[in-house]
């Protein structure tokens, strides 16, 4: 059976403040893949993931993400709650504590709360960080507290704008084992990075932008989800381990 | 949609005790405009045909009430502050949460603050231009109303601006003309419950609640459009 297409982009076109940051994108994405988007600064990828989220709006051209149109205002809204974006923003309050953020967006995102604590662990929030405002954090520390609210959400679809900016070396590992997690699980990830050494060894495909536009749609290279054929009561048991 | 308010407001009012804004920064500013105001009217004025009701004493409800206006708007600011920045508005959206949920909670959590300003500015107000105090019932019913249609039109107004480069001065613009008759209304119904004239000021009351009615209702529909154009 051939793979589900979750990303579906034809000619599509989108306009921020009346400048075509795409400029008629073909791109197909298959459930599974770990889609690593590359490009000059100004080449689209930021807008590619916010369009794949259901944020950005098409101003032509046609588009499905997890089956629901981009065309229309209802899908793009059922999107959202499908889709998990990590963006350059922390979408944290700085007056809150990192428990209270996630245990807020949890909440919001109508998260079972008993994965909060098994989730700040596996991104080492657990005991010293937990209590202190995101305004004290590090960087690092607020990035991996934006990584501990998306990965509550458990989307469909990971989209990653810099993912590993801002982390040391042991956070930047974190994040590539929680892309592989994710993608063993059945989710589908693509991330926007600078950092190409380390997003090409753990991306599938490399998806080349300029201009606004698919310059080059790469070649898949490997197959993370090579465990899909175990049974599904064994994949859940990974999934829940923090 | 009434769970995501209480989550909403749940929320805005954890970071004021966190922050304590408006305790700290708000309540002061407010009480520096009624003292102020007091300075700028002199206190043995008298209004002519009344037993030696000092000018100061009879424009306390409007100055009361402009008080609050300021404070409202130093509140609503801050409020959708907290929200625009660093992308708070987006991860808002991808959640999914009502809109309309989500201006309620704004609401209330921007009314139990005000409301607590109330409480300490109108102490002051009657303390500083010795005011009397004839229907404190009728005065409650009063400030409910005018409170919830400040902050009804002003999250609304604020919510528009939010997105805005140019927020700061732009909401105020906004949400001034459009408190106007809120204003002017909440003056004339808190004269009469003050004073306990015997024209009762229930006229400019309901007048009040059709206002908070009113915007409440708008707010709630044209949220949804609002986030999205933020």
């Amino acid at each position: 059976m051939a793979p589900r297409v979750v990303v579906d982009l034809r000619s599509a076109i989108s306009v921020i403040n009346q400048f075509p940051a795409l400029a008629g994108i073909d791109l197909q994405v298959t459930e599974g893949e770990i889609v690593l988007v590359q490009g000059p600064n100004g080449a689209g990828k930021t807008t590619l993931l916010r369009l794949c989220a259901g944020l950005a709006t098409l101003a032509g051209g046609s588009g499905t993400v997890l089956d629901h149109d981009l065309d229309h205002a209802e899908p793009r809204r059922r999107l959202r709650r499908e889709a998990g974006l990590l963006a350059h923003e922390t979408y944290l309050y700085d007056e809150l504590t990192v428990e209270e953020n996630v245990s807020f967006w949890a909440e919001a995102n109508r998260v079972d709360p008993t994965t909060i604590d098994p989730v700040l662990d596996r991104l080492e929030l657990g005991e010293r960080l937990r209590g202190v405002r995101v305004g004290d954090l590090s960087a690092g520390q607020r990035r991996r507290t934006s990584l501990a609210v998306l990965v509550c959400r458990r989307p469909r679809l990971w989209l990653l704008d810099e993912p590993h900016g801002g982390l040391d070396r042991a956070g930047r590992d974190l994040v590539d084992d929680l892309i592989r997690h994710a993608v063993r699980f059945g989710a589908t990830v693509m991330l926007a990075s600078h950092d190409l050494d380390r997003a090409t060894a753990v991306a599938t495909r490399v998806v080349t932008l300029a201009g606004g536009r698919v310059a080059d749609s790469g070649v898949r290279h490997a197959d993370v989800t090579d465990d899909r054929e175990r049974p599904l009561d064994e994949r859940v048991e990974d999934h829940d381990a923090p | 949609m009434l769970r995501d308010a209480w989550l909403m407001a749940r929320k805005d009012l954890r970071i004021e005790l966190a922050s304590k804004v408006t305790i700290g920064q708000i309540l002061p500013f407010g009480a520096l405009v009624l003292i102020l105001f007091g300075l700028a009217v002199s206190p043995d004025l008298t209004v002519l045909g009344t037993d030696r009701r000092s000018v100061l004493a009879q424009a306390s409800p409007g100055l009361f009430w402009m008080a609050v206006l300021f404070a409202a708007l130093l509140t609503l600011g801050r409020s959708f502050a907290i929200e625009s920045a660093d992308g708070k508005l987006d991860a808002l959206r991808m959640a999914g949460l009502d809109p309309a949920g989500i201006f309620l909670g704004k609401m209330l959590a921007v009314t139990a603050q005000l409301a607590a300003l109330e409480i300490v500015l109108g102490f002051g107000a009657f303390v500083l231009y010795n005011a009397p105090l004839a229907r404190p019932l009728q005065l409650i019913v009063v400030v409910i109303a005018a409170t919830t249609a400040i902050t009804s039109a002003g999250t609304l107004y604020a919510a528009l601006g939010s997105g805005l480069r140019v927020r700061d001065t732009l909401v105020p613009l906004l949400v001034l003309p459009v408190l106007a008759p809120v204003l002017l209304a909440a003056a004339l119904s808190t004269e009469a419950a003050v004073f306990g004239e015997s024209s009762g000021g229930w006229p400019w009351t309901l007048l009040l609640g059709v206002f908070a009615l009113l915007y409440v209702g708008v707010g709630m529909l044209a949220f949804g459009p609002i986030m999205e154009e933020s």
